[in-house]
């Protein structure tokens, strides 16, 4: 029978079935962060039971670490014990990378994995994170868990998970210039709403996925959670292969072509059966802007903010009314005339050596605008940071008005210094516009890494095909 | 863990779709590196008017009287109705921990986000989806009625509204045997070791590449 990418993946990590379908499912990668895995090391303390395969562990610290003045350590006294725990938890306990702060090639976990060459087409990934749908972008079946479940793969290298449906989302065509990555994931969002992909794994594909670099698939497998799926999956091909070649934790020689073999047949194969299909023309996607609190909220850059008298659904009118007022916006006002406060280009949505460039491209030879008062660049990692400052990015940065930071999740989630201002508004490169995500009364819209730059020059939101 | 089998609950009505989990439990409190003593700060920008931090003691914070965990009505509530998507976004587990901290054990929505509803059943919480005609019929009930209360039998797999209207609700029966005996996957799946152990050599052999070190 025809195979789905997902039965594929699925099928050859089921160690044992029960009755009702829930499975055994056995895990390749165990990414981890600081802030959902003191409690599962712990548990394990408790119960006096080791970790089954540490080799399996790459860990990071991101989401505390502060992003300046590396030379004053971490000020925060709560942020840092989290941190130490870390630290202490893989001494313990082993691992096959971890990287402390402040090491060279620290950085965002969901790119210090792949950038590492420890994200393979054929692997199930998890991490106590939601983002870690992105590993996708590489054919592995991955996805974020809680930290009950951290604890669960660490003593027995499996999760109890009952398989989900899957969905293909077939984008065909062209994307337009000044249209990424980020924008065509944003209009599948606003498509299908925040809730059209739960319960769903969803396979992208089409010419227009299969056109984009790995950094664009990344960006885009990111963002499956914020339309509800667990996973999001690409199909590894040769841009794939070649981005792998020669990764430090990739399989060199003889291996590498064995693996490619077999990482080849894990497509979805003709005729195999999706329980829901979507499918978009890329030329009709457009630069995409958030105007609410929610990543569906979310409208192309020459539209409206829209009016809750336009809204039948009562419980939809209250929300849009909600975030109108959360987001301090009038009713048919357009995007463009949204002014910012702040900008924020980072986060392991958009904070890949290609979204720098196309960041600095936009910035180049121009001066952030005076109504800016703070426009952060924040790489994903040591090695995005090197190469972008090899290349000279981080000068055509500063000398706009940017300010050039150190790696981390920074003002993506604020758990660190970087943060809104109650009422502050900020165009981000981030994944989620929640209430409060940014600082608490803070204000997001979601945006491309171009975008986030042209906001930052102009001081509102411009459409970048005409900047 | 604890055993969940029936519960006779009074119902506090969070009455938003979309509800993700930042909102309830913000960030700030993530730096925490136990599991519990969350249910303080449960909803915590919706439930205070000042800015929480953790290890703050809550009862003299100045309170959002609008918000229904404040509404004298609505105190000692276990069953938590809310609207579709309800704990969207995060995968962290201090939601679940944060709900059941403060007391609710049964969660009742039309739908949930996938890694919130699984975390939900790890911490004893019984997530149950209703269709949207019933949950909003348990709203305006609610609403209606002071010291509303459903009784919730997870043996029978009902839901019991106190005037005897009663709807059926699926959980897994993996899900439903951990839940009534109060069992912890990890043991459980222990039993297997075996198992894994065979799984993971013949995996070994097949994609060496995975094992590298």
């Amino acid at each position: 029978m025809a195979k789905t990418l997902y039965d594929k993946l699925w099928d050859a990590h089921v160690v044992r079935q029960e009755e009702d379908g829930t499975c055994l499912l056995y895990i390749d990668r165990h990414l981890m962060h600081e802030v959902t895995s003191p409690q599962a090391f712990e548990g394990l303390r408790l119960a006096g039971r080791k970790a089954w395969r540490n080799t399996s562990i790459v860990a990071v610290p991101d989401h505390n670490t502060p992003t300046n003045n590396w030379d004053r350590d971490i000020e925060d006294p709560i942020s840092k014990t989290q941190v130490d725990t870390l630290d202490a938890n893989i001494k313990e306990f082993g691992s096959l990378i971890y990287f402390p702060f402040k090491h060279k090639n620290q950085g965002i976990i969901h790119v210090i994995a792949p950038e590492n060459g420890a994200t393979l087409p054929g692997m199930t990934v998890v991490c106590g994170d939601s983002h870690t749908a992105t590993h996708g972008a590489f054919g592995a079946l991955a996805h974020g868990i809680g930290t009950s479940e951290v604890e669960h793969v660490l003593a027995t290298q499996t999760l109890v998970q009952k398989k989900s449906k899957a969905m293909l989302v077939k984008i065909d065509g062209k994307l337009g210039a000044g249209v990424t990555a980020k924008d065509l994931a944003l209009a599948v969002i606003g498509k299908i709403g925040t809730a059209g992909g739960t319960g769903y794994c969803i396979e992208f594909a089409g010419t227009a996925i299969k056109s984009l670099s790995m950094e664009g698939r990344m960006t885009v497998c990111n963002l499956a959670i914020e339309a509800g799926a667990r996973a999001g999956i690409i199909a590894a091909d040769e841009t794939t292969f070649a981005y792998l070649k020669g990764r430090e934790h990739a399989p060199k020689g003889e291996q590498f072509d064995k693996a490619v073999e077999y990482w080849k047949t894990l497509h979805s194969d003709e005729g195999a059966k999706f329980d829901a299909v979507v499918e978009m023309k890329a030329e009709e996607i457009e630069p995409q802007v958030t105007w609410g609190t929610s990543p569906e909220q979310v409208l192309a850059v020459g539209g409206r903010v829209p009016n809750p008298a336009n809204e039948a659904d009562a419980v939809k009118r209250a929300g849009i009314e909600r975030a109108l007022q959360y987001m301090g916006l009038q009713a048919d006002m357009p995007i463009t005339d949204i002014t910012i406060d702040k900008v924020f280009i980072g986060s392991c949505t958009n904070s890949r050596i290609e979204d720098m460039r196309a960041a600095a491209a936009v910035a180049k030879g121009k001066k952030v605008a005076a109504n800016v008062k703070l426009a952060l660049v924040v790489p994903g990692s040591g090695i995005v940071k090197r190469q972008a400052e090899e290349e000279g990015l981080d000068k055509i940065f500063i000398e706009a008005g940017f300010e050039w930071r150190e790696p981390g999740c920074s003002m993506c989630l604020a758990m660190n210094a970087d943060r809104l201002s109650p009422g502050e508004r900020c165009a981000s490169t981030s994944n989620r516009n929640f209430e409060g995500r940014q600082g608490p009364g803070g204000r997001t819209h979601l945006v491309s890494p171009e975008m986030a730059a042209a906001a930052a020059i102009a001081g509102h939101f411009v459409d970048i095909r005409l900047a | 863990m604890k055993a969940f089998t029936r519960l006779n609950g009074l119902v506090c009505p969070i009455d938003r779709a979309n509800v993700d989990t930042d909102a309830i439990i913000p960030k700030q409190f993530l730096k925490s590196i136990k599991r519990s003593g969350f249910g303080p700060y449960l909803f915590d920008e919706w439930r205070y008017a000042d800015f929480g931090e953790p290890g703050m003691d809550c009862t003299n914070r100045p309170k959002r009287p609008e918000f229904a965990l404040n509404q004298a009505r609505y105190q000692g509530a276990q069953v938590l109705l809310a609207r579709d998507n309800f704990g969207c976004g995060s995968s962290r587990e201090h939601a679940p921990w944060a709900i059941e901290d403060y007391g609710f054990r049964v969660m009742i929505a039309p739908s949930f986000a996938d890694i919130f509803f699984s975390n939900s059943y790890k911490n004893a919480i019984l997530p149950i989806v209703a269709s949207a005609e019933i949950v909003d019929r348990l709203f305006k009930e609610c609403e209606a009625t002071e010291g509303y209360k459903l009784d919730v039998n997870l043996e029978a797999q009902t839901v019991t509204t106190p005037s005897g209207f009663s709807f059926k609700f699926d959980i897994t029966p993996h899900r439903k045997h951990c839940l009534l005996n109060g069992l912890d996957d990890i043991g459980l799946t222990l039993v297997h070791a075996e198992q894994i152990k065979a799984f993971e050599a013949k995996h070994k052999a097949a994609q060496p590449w995975l094992f590298s070190v």
